[in-house]
């Protein structure tokens, strides 16, 4: 007998619940229930809840690609598993805190200690998308093409030569900071990098952009 | 004892996939190796070609994998090398005809009778493109130097990351000394730095290769072509030797230089 996993619909779209057990199963088990009703879910956006379940990359994209088979998208997978959260973020996907909270999140504007950070121990490679309601720490390079999107600050231990985009809950005390600073675009809170691209090319310094009278600064460590 | 599986890859079209995987798979078999090399550029195939067996081909990799004939009746023996055979894609299909399953239990028939088993992917980071690494144990990305070329690779090597299909190595292909020189051209280090994984070979770029094309003789069977030497050195390493790279004699790129001179002074 196979379980039947509870659907619940919303406005960004289907949530599917599954319980907890072997992987593959469930895997296995959910793809057979969305067959049953692939009318219902063709072109439709999923967001799957996997509890405390900790998956791999590896094993959210194989699930992203059988959907996919289905003309079906996944758009994010909620889990209390910290590790889960950070390997859906890595594919591009939504998670938890992005989706609870919208536009009009109360994001203070005092900055206190104690806020949600997300971790990524890797370079980030053209087409990757992270986006976190909180800060991003990135301990690696973020590449042309790739894209990161915080409510609050961004921290490149590395090469920034992609997209960052921080501050985006309106709060304007949001900063980034990067060993090499030479995105394609950068904006805090919207306000956008003037591009000096040649210049930034040839200066290989630590540097933090930041807002000042409603234009951002880019100022190197000395 | 099981046979290497590379595929090989590279996001952009054009690049030197087709060239590349026909050159080292002669290349291999001129040292003895016993090699099969598979097209899964379903649709779109142009390995027999580059090889000159376009007019030996009887049946193809769908053929196979729907079971209207045997593994072995579909591979073209090279009549130059004891041991190298071409198992050509489908003109007449697509992609969808071909799953990342079937491609796996193909080559698991096979595995045991050959020392490397090639496959040549197609373009892109979609279907086609996930049949190609389904069965790889190894993954070479090749990449032109330039900027189109290498963001695509970068893509492409994170798609093979999260896989689980990696690290793969890079091969950067038709590198001009010249225009490196001039300052038109990224260099080796420049695409490196981007890429960030291990540097299998650099292929000059080299007229003869065109024509080789035209002709179906792989440049690796030609005595003064530079590429095809590249290509051969890069067969070497495969197989361990630790070869050193051609000398190109090209100068540090002019980015280069001038970054070291702006980096180290002060603002």
């Amino acid at each position: 007998m196979t379980k039947k996993f509870p659907i619940k619909g919303f406005d960004e779209g289907v949530l599917i619940s599954v319980y907890d057990g072997d992987w593959d199963q469930i895997q296995k088990d959910l793809l057979a229930q969305i067959d049953t009703q692939l009318s219902f879910f063709s072109k439709s956006k999923v967001a799957i809840e996997v509890g405390e379940k900790e998956l791999g990359a590896a094993q959210l994209s194989k699930l992203r690609d059988k959907l996919l088979d289905r003309d079906i998208k996944l758009f994010a997978v909620l889990s209390t598993s910290k590790k889960t959260e950070t390997n859906a973020s890595t594919l591009g996907l939504s998670t938890r805190s992005s989706i609870m909270q919208k536009k009009d999140s109360p994001f203070s504007a005092a900055i206190m200690n104690g806020e949600p950070a997300l971790y990524i121990p890797k370079t980030l490679r053209s087409g990757k998308v992270v986006e976190y309601d909180g800060h991003i720490i990135i301990y690696g390079d973020v590449n042309p093409g790739a894209k990161v999107i915080a409510m609050g600050s961004v921290f490149v231990w590395g090469k920034l030569r992609g997209t960052v985009y921080a501050g985006m809950a309106q709060n304007p005390e949001s900063i980034v900071c990067a060993l090499i600073c030479d995105p394609i675009s950068l904006r805090i809170d919207n306000i956008p990098l003037k591009n000096n691209k040649l210049l930034r090319k040839l200066r290989k310094k630590p540097a933090r952009v930041h807002i000042e009278n409603n234009e951002l600064v880019l100022d190197y460590w000395d | 004892m099981a046979a290497r599986i590379i595929t090989i890859t590279s996001g952009k079209g054009g690049v030197g996939k087709t060239t590349a995987t026909a050159n080292i798979s002669v290349a291999l078999a001129q040292l003895g190796q016993r090699v099969v090399c598979i097209d899964s550029d379903i649709g779109l195939r142009n390995l027999d070609v580059v090889l000159g067996l376009e007019n030996r081909i009887v049946y193809d990799l769908v053929d196979v994998i729907e079971e209207r004939c045997r593994i072995r009746q579909a591979m073209i023996k090279d009549k130059g090398f004891d041991d190298l055979y071409l198992i050509p894609a489908a003109q007449t299909r697509d992609k969808n005809a071909v799953s990342p399953s079937d491609m796996i239990a193909l080559v698991d028939q096979i595995t045991g009778e050959f020392d490397w088993i090639l496959v040549d992917s197609p373009a892109g980071i979609e279907r086609g493109f996930k049949n190609a690494i389904a069965p790889a144990n190894e993954v070479i990305v090749i990449t032109n130097p330039d900027v189109s070329a290498v963001r695509d690779a970068d893509r492409i090597i994170g798609i093979i990351e999260s896989e689980q299909k990696g690290p793969a190595r890079l091969i950067i292909n038709r590198l001009n000394p010249e225009m490196v020189n001039r300052g038109e051209m990224l260099d080796a280090e420049d695409v490196l730095d981007l890429l960030a994984i291990k540097l299998l070979g650099i292929v000059p770029e080299d007229e003869t290769v065109i024509m080789s094309t035209n002709v179906g003789k792989p440049v690796v069977t030609r005595e003064k072509s530079i590429a095809g030497q590249a290509f051969k050195n890069i067969a070497r390493r495969l197989m361990g030797d630790e070869v050193p790279l051609i000398d190109l004699e090209y100068k540090e790129g002019i980015f280069h230089k001038l970054s070291k001179i702006f980096a180290s002074g002060g603002e």
